[in-house]
């Protein structure tokens, strides 16, 4: 007979939210196709001016990067509403800020790290120097966790509406807003030959701030939801 | 397996109200269960059966009156109370991505138990155990989800519908396992709309 343990709860929500996205692999990839495509498309569209290329390209690739997590938002808690398990969730006896934290992780690693893996190649393709994909890859590394868990608060307040996914945008995207403006300056300022570090302090900064705070509000959000 | 539960457990509303939307299903609603009984809501549809067994589960919260579980009000004890409890509501809570094996197990590891092979086996879905959820009929995902049931012992099973879908012998089966773990010190409150067949059964009509 086991007791209940807060440590083992965690990794097996970690394990399970992983082994069901691996199982539907082709959603899986959804959000990376899209990140490619929207990126690959600009210099088709625009100019393909090595120097146009690399002026444009921090901005594109975050925004692609930011409308990929977007896209798989919805799906964070849906699933688990509609199959009963989120009100399993929010039944059992550990505290469900901590619980979210392993979710938002799962959907982390799941959309968020395989972005910052490809985004170096897409940047190389628009043409930014090494040092800018560097701070590219650095900048997504810190700032994609801020999506996944802003997002989550999004995604918990409307898991209960039908046609959520136009309100969870509108809802989340002025949040996105200045993790947008730093971590594309920050690549900006590599381009061009500037130190970054101030730009990825601060979006490390923020990383922790909503990484402490969002599991609160997702908790809260998720409570409302299921009542 | 010998398991007795505590015989001086209780559960208990006052004044309960329930509101949905601005329809007010029920007031002034008062109910207590003992060790032992089975408590079993009545109701048309839409008489509020499933909103009040949520609020006895904490999962919405009452708009007036008090839950208590022992004499000390639900949220002020949600842990406690969540380790006390059994709940299986409309859905069935299994992953349909994941086999019956894989459900249990993420059960077990969650909130503690085990067993998962013997309850898989008494709830008579052991041949389907390594099928993802998705394939099996919606009889045999409640049997599934049902086997919640067994892997840890808890006092209060909060049951909506535990029926639906399932045929002839899984009713039956099911109202072998409530009788169980009635005689064992166990409560149930549940919905059903055809009769269970214990003699401590005790009824409570919503919508009237």
């Amino acid at each position: 007979m086991n007791q209940p343990s807060l440590l083992r709860a965690i990794l097996a929500l970690l394990r399970r939210d992983l082994l069901l996205a691996f199982r539907a692999r082709s959603e899986l990839l959804n959000p990376l196709i899209f990140f490619a495509l929207v990126v690959s498309l600009f210099p088709l569209a625009t100019s393909p001016e090595p120097g146009v290329l690399r002026l444009l390209a921090p901005g594109i690739i975050w925004v692609a990067a930011l409308l990929a997590t977007l896209l798989s938002l919805d799906q964070l808690f849906r699933s688990d509403h509609d199959d009963g398990s989120l009100e399993q969730l929010v039944l059992s006896p550990h505290p469900l800020p901590l619980l979210v934290l392993a979710k938002i992780f799962a959907h982390w690693l799941v959309t968020g790290l395989p972005l910052v893996l490809v985004a170096p190649l897409l940047g190389a393709m628009l043409n930014l120097p090494a040092p800018a994909l560097l701070t590219l890859a650095s900048g997504l590394l810190l700032g994609t966790p801020i999506l996944s868990a802003i997002g989550a608060i999004g995604a918990a307040l409307t898991v209960r509406l039908r046609r959520g996914g136009m309100l969870l945008s509108l809802l989340i995207l002025p949040l996105y807003v200045p993790v947008l403006v730093f971590a594309a300056a920050a690549v900006e300022a590599s381009a061009a030959g500037l130190p970054a570090r101030g730009q990825l302090y601060l979006i490390a900064s923020l990383m922790l701030f909503s990484l402490s705070f969002a599991p609160m509000a997702i908790a809260a959000a998720l409570r409302v939801s299921v009542d | 397996m010998a398991i007795r539960y505590d015989s001086h457990n209780t559960l208990r509303a006052e004044k309960l109200a329930c509101l949905r939307g601005d329809l007010l299903l029920f007031d002034e609603l008062n109910l207590q269960v003992g060790a032992g009984e089975l408590l079993q809501i009545e109701g048309p549809n839409g008489s509020g059966k499933t909103s009040l067994l949520r609020m006895l589960a904490g999962l919405s919260l009452p708009e007036d009156g008090e839950i208590y579980w022992n004499d000390v009000p639900i949220r002020r004890q949600r842990a406690e109370y969540a380790l006390a409890l059994h709940y299986v509501g409309h859905q069935t809570g299994l992953k349909s991505g994941l086999t019956g094996t894989e459900n249990l197990r993420f059960v077990v590891d969650f909130m503690g138990g085990g067993g998962i092979g013997v309850a898989l086996e008494t709830m008579g879905v052991a041949a389907h155990a390594e099928q993802p959820a998705y394939t099996l009929s919606a009889g045999q995902q409640r049997r599934t989800a049902l086997a919640r049931l067994l892997l840890r012992p808890a006092p209060l099973w909060i049951l909506d519908e535990p029926f639906t879908a399932l045929d002839h012998t899984g009713v039956e089966l099911m109202t072998e396992l409530i009788k169980r773990h009635l005689d064992r010190g166990g409560m149930v409150v549940m919905t059903s709309h055809q009769p269970v067949e214990v003699p401590q059964r005790r009824r409570l009509k919503l919508g009237t």
